[in-house]
């Protein structure tokens, strides 16, 4: 059974799902958070593969992606690094990014590597719906990967039941009309967003991210969906520790 | 003459919408409007008044005798640099307000390279006297200082874009940011024939106003409509897209569109997306883009600010692949001689956009009676710092 199945099969509250920048702070540091995120208790984790021109991010990971390049990061090297990363991890893992770099190396053999390498999940924010049916779905159908849409405080509830049905594993639903980064609360606009979201009885889990940073903004975000995303905050955390890996325990423990 | 975009915003394999959905509810909005909104009469007929009274439209056709001779052929130039503001892209954003209006903007955001994007989006929203924002790179910022300050007099909020380069790429995801984050009040004023569908077709239809005064006016100096040549420079390709768009069913008359070399197409300091581009997905649309083989794009260079972008409008890419453009490029130094001989010849000072297009001449075998149009698409008076230095002054 796909991983992110099965978290949501057994487990459909307070789920945490971390968002990292892959070869940020190292080349080779991204098995060790892996690892660490695991052993913290969080639930699931995308994996960002950088790029150089990331539209939907702000300053925090626009920066780690810059770096990670600098750093030699691409899809390729994150694909071998993760070679053996299923003797070390067991929960649900998402790579994320943008799509240029996914098609230069190549639809299938992408999602045939993510399979064979034990990732479970794919989110390209701009790769859109007819483009993903056109000429996607059938890869990440035949590489059991799931792919994740977003849903955004724009997006009609027709859309919203229209990616619902094409959707598996979860939804993504974007908290705010923003692009990434830590905020510090939740405002009433977003609730009600939230509540509209919540009323539509979707078959498919939501998970709320952007914007999500500390313990409050986790746990009213989980009030009106499965789980919450981090991403920003932790990125900033790894950015500014020096000793990142007792940063990550410490972190999890925050907001959990 | 109608040169479309499939429904999905494709020539061909090039163009479509990849944005990601926090801008899908805009940019359907877009779609799904913009066509009746334009080829409404209302419309047209306030976006033609403006464009003869406010723009100063028709920009003249003229024939350069002493350049002519120069080449020993026939040089008509299309006077861009006339028009209110100096370049061609008042064009467009006369076009866009217009559309900004009857959506119900309020606040207007743009991107721009040489600045007069920028100057042309601040002073259409001066006259409509809507909030202008405009992105720009931080580099631009200093090599283009007056149309700076022009922009600022105008009213706008000019902010540097501080991410990769700090040239046009950035400040175009600088703006596409910003729609992010102010999805409901604000319209994306977008300065070229790029972005996700249907801006490259919006923008190309705003500026074939350029080919169709072309026709009836080599009619009356010649006797034909149609040209042998008409060659224009391409940075995203608004001029060049304008320029082509009536002649693109005349297969008798060849498009010639100028890349910036920069340092050179194999120098690795250029932006010559056609030549050194392969495919893949930029700012919302699939084209050609310079990328490193894992898809990163690759930061251009050219001395010319209106021409420093990686990738080229998916019409362009189209045209090419399909062999009905031809496309040529132009160094740094060939364009800052193409500018000085023009100035000789015929006391006209190109913008630096505009005389890779004027470098292209020096390249092309022309016969005496050939026709040929260069679109002079704006005027130089933003880069006399530039060609001030290189007169060594
Ligand atoms: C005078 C002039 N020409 C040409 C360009 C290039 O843009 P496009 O290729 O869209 O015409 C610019 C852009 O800033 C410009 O200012």
């Amino acid at each position: 059974m796909n991983r992110i199945d099965n978290l949501f099969k057994h487990k459909s509250n307070n789920i945490l799902s971390i968002y990292f920048t892959a070869g940020h702070p190292t080349l080779t540091s991204t098995v060790d958070i892996l690892s660490e995120l695991e052993s913290s208790g969080v639930d699931m984790v995308e994996i960002g593969m950088p790029f150089s021109d990331p539209l939907a991010d702000g300053p925090v990971i626009q920066d780690a992606s810059s770096k990670a390049l600098g750093n030699g990061m691409s899809i390729k090297v994150l694909l071998e690094q993760l070679q053996d990363v299923r003797s070390k991890v067991t929960i649900p893992l998402l790579l994320m990014g943008y799509i240029n770099p996914v098609l230069q190396y190549g639809v299938e053999a992408f999602c045939k590597k993510c399979s064979e390498v034990g990732i479970d999940g794919v989110i390209l924010p701009d790769l859109p719906m007819n483009i993903y049916q056109e000429s996607f779905q059938k890869y990440f159908e035949q590489y059991n990967l799931r792919f994740i849409f977003l849903i955004t405080p724009q997006t009609s509830d027709d859309r919203i039941r229209m990616i619902d049905s094409l959707s598996s594993g979860f939804i993504y639903m974007v908290s705010s009309a923003s692009t990434t980064g830590a905020k510090a609360e939740i405002e009433s606009s977003q609730v009600s967003y939230f509540e509209r979201v919540k009323g539509l009885g979707l078959k498919n889990p939501l998970v709320i991210g952007f914007g999500i940073s500390n313990r409050e903004t986790f746990n009213r975000a989980c009030s009106y969906a499965n789980g919450a995303i981090i991403g920003s905050a932790f990125v900033k955390m790894l950015t500014e520790t020096g000793d990142w890996k007792d940063g990550i325990g410490k972190f999890v423990r925050g907001v959990k | 003459m109608n040169f479309s975009p499939n429904e999905n915003g494709f020539y061909g394999e090039f163009g479509g919408a990849y944005i990601p959905e926090m801008l899908f509810a805009n940019v359907e909005e877009l779609q799904h409007k913009y066509l009746d909104i334009i080829n409404s009469e209302r419309f047209e007929k306030e976006f033609r008044r403006l464009l003869k009274y406010y723009v100063g439209r028709p920009s003249p056709l003229y024939y350069a005798e002493r350049l002519s001779k120069h080449y020993k052929t026939n040089i008509y130039l299309k006077r861009e640099d006339l028009n209110h503001t100096g370049s061609h892209k008042i064009n467009n954003t006369i076009g866009q307000i217009l559309l900004a209006k009857e959506l119900g903007k309020k606040r207007i955001i743009a991107e721009t390279g040489a600045g007069q994007h920028g100057v042309a989006t601040a002073t259409v929203c001066a006259l409509m006297g809507l909030d202008c924002v405009v992105h720009m790179g931080e580099t631009d910022v200093k090599r283009q200082m007056p149309n700076v300050l022009r922009m600022k007099m105008l009213g706008a909020k000019v902010i540097p874009a501080m991410s990769g380069n700090r040239t046009l790429k950035d400040a175009g995801n600088e703006a596409l940011r910003d729609w992010i984050n102010n999805p409901t009040d604000t319209h994306y004023l977008i300065g070229s024939v790029v972005g996700p569908h249907p801006y490259p077709d919006l923008v190309a239809k705003f500026q074939a106003v350029i080919s169709e005064e072309i026709r009836w006016q080599l009619k009356e100096h010649t006797g034909s409509e149609l040209p042998d040549y008409v060659v224009a420079c391409i940075g995203g390709g608004s001029n060049a897209l304008g320029a082509f768009y009536h002649f693109i069913d005349d297969k008798n008359v060849k498009l010639v569109a100028v890349e910036a070399a920069g340092l050179g197409v194999d120098s690795g300091e250029t932006a010559a997306s056609i030549a050194r581009g392969t495919d893949g997905v930029i700012q919302g649309a699939r084209t050609k883009l310079m990328q490193t083989a894992d898809g990163q794009i690759i930061e251009p260079y050219s001395i010319s600010a209106g021409l420093d972008y990686p990738g080229i409008g998916p019409a362009h890419a189209y045209l090419h692949n399909i062999g009905r453009s031809i496309v040529m490029d132009a160094t740094d130094s060939e364009a800052l001689k193409a500018a000085f001989e023009l100035t000789k010849l015929e006391g006209i000072i190109p913008a630096l956009e505009s005389a890779h297009a004027l470098a292209a001449l020096p390249k092309m075998k022309f016969s005496a009676s050939d026709v040929v149009v260069v679109n002079i698409s704006g005027r130089g008076d933003k880069d006399m710092d530039t060609y001030i230095k290189a007169m060594g002054m």
